[in-house]
């Protein structure tokens, strides 16, 4: 792996739970627990994992915006990120202190529809972040928003168009240029071609890359199609309940899977192939318990093929496999 | 529930030959400015015990038609403009209103994307699979009650007598679907319209859901599917036969296995090369390139041309028909012109050599026609 551009260590978050008459907190979730990986400068890594599982709030915590969108959540470890001014860690930055940051890492939402101010037009929204953060003048910013909209593929005279009138792919594109007109280190992705048709998705994911490979970047690629995930990633991480499982490169995860959720994941995802699933799908009962009444010890036992009795014990820690990866299993 | 007995001995006569019978259906919308046609001139067979797939992106018609076999469009601002629907020799479009609504659930029952807004977030679960019960068979609650806990229990919700008094929301998005399959099969319906059953559901789910549907479709002898989806791998895992849809029009129509092992039609071919789980490294994925028109900019002749890596002239100003290359295969594309077995020969000879030797997803020989390069 490359210099680590982003380190998470220990990273725990617990949301409050309101309840009463008075919506006092009663209690807490704990959305993600103990999770730490690196992300390598100009490296992908997938974030995987179902519903629920805190892969989203595991972005939204790296970007800083968790703490302004949610009262009362609590976050505990370090997210280290070594940019231009050294190490800093994040979680110990006020808003304010923040704010230079923020032109080094960016985010490209999963709803081209709800992330583009619908009163601002397609120009003003990738301007924006140069106002911001850049002290250019105006002339030398509509050079930029030409420049970056010709660059992810948009014709430079739509800036005057509001977001209603492009398609779902168009969107996604304006999306990626806002985050690129401050020339990130970093782009945090979330379920970023999930609401595209598919013959678009291959379109922005080709886009994505040639960027990355233009410019460098570093993606945090969450999503749950593990097809995609594996094809534009170098690592892949696979959360379940709050719980970093597995962790390794994507085509040991994707192939050789040493976690029985991950194997249940891999096995899930249909294949176009005529004739039928495979043979050697393995079938989850049930499905993923509430965060709120998360099982003990491995979050997964009351699902998994081959659970024992000591599963329910205690959370098995992350142990390398012959395969290569880090999966927090010891039965496999 | 001996009415469906003899309903099924009533219905033996016609139970040979297609279930359903879609032909040359047209729905258009009124919209500002002119007429969208969302589905125009759509044909195609459901048979008995088969899962038929229809493919498609958002506005390729796909979804609209499916409510127009439920003729649930909303009228206005949609019509069904023209065609037939034949199920079982009737057409349901000449069915009056309370007669349709016997057809409804009791013979053609649908399942829809987001359980949560089909399902009525004020009334139980188990209320409103009383409900759909009783409105089609003439049984007491108590015999409604048990008939919906015996069909929970068939979709894998188990303590189903407890369950029936919990609310939509009280349901994981899973079980909803699944209460939604409980709701929609109470009634024994000989078709089932699934539209986008998984597309909400984690992957781990949608196996689950995906199985399930054949798992109770392979108990009911004569049921057959109609699975609405984006997905060409659930095509290819769960469909027997499979449409692709673009545009409102039917474009290419073939077995699952000759679908995915000789797409004929440039769209199909584009879609199946843009997957990346075919991709076998991380090299640069296949991209159809533009985006899908929308409805009311549609080019008049091929739909697909504007995107269409081997356009030439009379793509666009005249529709290819849909040529019949054998085996229930077929494609609509000028290039097929001339092949052996094609319902319209003649116009380029040219073609003839070339298309014998393609197959997989190496694209069709181009006739020799000024190419014009497509604006992406």
């Amino acid at each position: 792996m490359s210099e680590p551009l982003l380190d998470v260590r220990n990273l725990s978050i617990a949301y409050p739970v309101w309840g009463g008459v008075l919506k006092h907190k009663v209690g807490e979730v704990r959305a993600v627990d103990n999770v730490s990986f690196t992300i390598g400068r100009g490296e992908t890594l997938g974030l995987v994992g179902e519903s629920g599982c805190g892969k989203t709030t595991v972005a939204k915590a790296i970007i800083h915006i968790l703490v302004a969108t949610v009262p009362g959540v609590r976050i505990e470890g370090e997210i280290v990120y070594h940019g231009s001014r050294g190490a800093v860690n994040l979680l110990s930055l006020s808003r304010g202190q923040m704010r230079p940051l923020r032109s080094e890492m960016q985010m490209i939402f999963q709803d081209p529809f709800s992330s583009l101010n619908p009163r601002m037009t397609v120009g003003q929204i990738v301007e924006a972040p140069l106002r911001i953060h850049s002290n250019q003048t105006p002339q030398e910013r509509r050079k930029r928003v030409e420049w970056l909209m010709t660059r992810v593929g948009l014709q430079p005279d739509h800036a005057a168009r509001y977001p209603h009138e492009f398609s779902g792919g168009q969107r996604q594109r304006i999306g990626i240029a806002r985050a690129l007109a401050v020339n990130p280190k970093l782009i945090v992705a979330d379920e970023p071609v999930s609401a595209l048709d598919v013959s678009v998705q291959a379109q922005v994911i080709n886009l994505l890359q040639d960027l990355q490979a233009e410019f460098g970047l570093a993606y945090l690629f969450v999503a749950h199609d593990l097809s995609v995930v594996h094809h534009i990633s170098n690592r892949i991480a696979v959360m379940y309940l709050g719980n970093l499982i597995e962790l390794g490169t994507a085509d040991q995860v994707y192939l050789t899977p040493a976690h029985p959720y991950t194997r249940a994941l891999v096995s899930a995802v249909p294949r176009p192939v005529p004739g039928g699933g495979r043979p050697d799908r393995v079938r989850l009962q049930g499905e993923i318990p509430s965060p709120l009444n998360k099982p003990s010890g491995c979050p997964f036992h009351t699902r998994c093929p081959i659970a024992k009795p000591d599963c329910s014990q205690a959370l098995p820690p992350l142990l390398a496999k012959e395969t290569g990866q880090v999966a927090a299993c010891p039965y496999t | 529930m001996p009415n469906k007995v003899q309903q099924a001995a009533a219905n033996s006569g016609t139970a040979t030959g297609p279930l359903l019978s879609v032909r040359d259906l047209r729905t258009y919308f009124r919209v500002d400015g002119g007429m969208a046609k969302a589905v125009d001139g759509v044909s195609f067979d459901v048979l008995p015990d088969e899962v038929l797939g229809i493919v498609g992106e958002s506005g390729s018609g796909k979804s609209v038609t499916s409510l127009s076999i439920m003729r649930l469009i909303p009228d206005p601002p949609g019509r069904i403009a023209g065609g037939q629907l034949l199920y079982r020799g009737r057409d349901l479009l000449k069915l009056s209103y309370p007669e349709m609504r016997k057809v409804r659930g009791a013979e053609i029952a649908m399942i829809f994307q987001e359980p949560m807004s089909a399902l009525n977030p004020v009334f139980t679960v188990g209320f409103q699979l009383i409900e759909t019960v009783q409105t089609h068979d003439k049984i007491n609650k108590r015999a409604a009650f048990d008939r919906a806990v015996e069909m929970l229990a068939q979709v894998g919700i188990s303590d189903g007598a407890k369950r029936m008094r919990d609310y939509p929301h009280q349901f994981s998005g899973g079980m909803r679907q699944r209460v939604m399959i409980a709701m929609a099969l109470s009634c024994n319906p000989h078709l089932l319209i699934a539209d986008e059953p998984t597309t909400a559901l984690d992957v781990t789910t949608q196996a689950q859901i995906l199985e399930l549907m054949l798992k109770l479709k392979a108990q009911r002898p004569g049921a057959a599917i109609i699975l609405i989806t984006h997905d060409l791998a659930v095509v290819a895992e769960t469909c027997q036969r499979v449409i692709v849809m673009y545009g409102g029009r039917v474009q290419e129509q073939a077995t699952v296995r000759d679908l995915f092992a000789s797409p004929r039609h440039p769209y199909t071919q584009g879609l199946l090369k843009s997957l990346p789980s075919t991709q076998t490294g991380h090299e640069r994925l296949h991209a159809i390139p533009g985006n899908v028109p929308s409805i009311m900019d549609m080019p008049p002749a091929c739909k697909f041309c504007t995107r269409c890596e081997f356009v030439f002239d009379r793509c666009r100003v005249e529709e290819p028909p849909l040529h019949d290359l054998g085996g229930g295969h077929l494609v609509r594309c000028h290039l097929l012109e001339g092949e052996p077995g094609t319902s319209a020969p003649g116009g380029v000879a040219t073609v003839v050599g070339a298309q014998g030797t393609t197959r997989g997803l190496t694209p069709p020989a181009r006739p020799d026609a000024s190419r014009q390069e497509t604006t992406p």
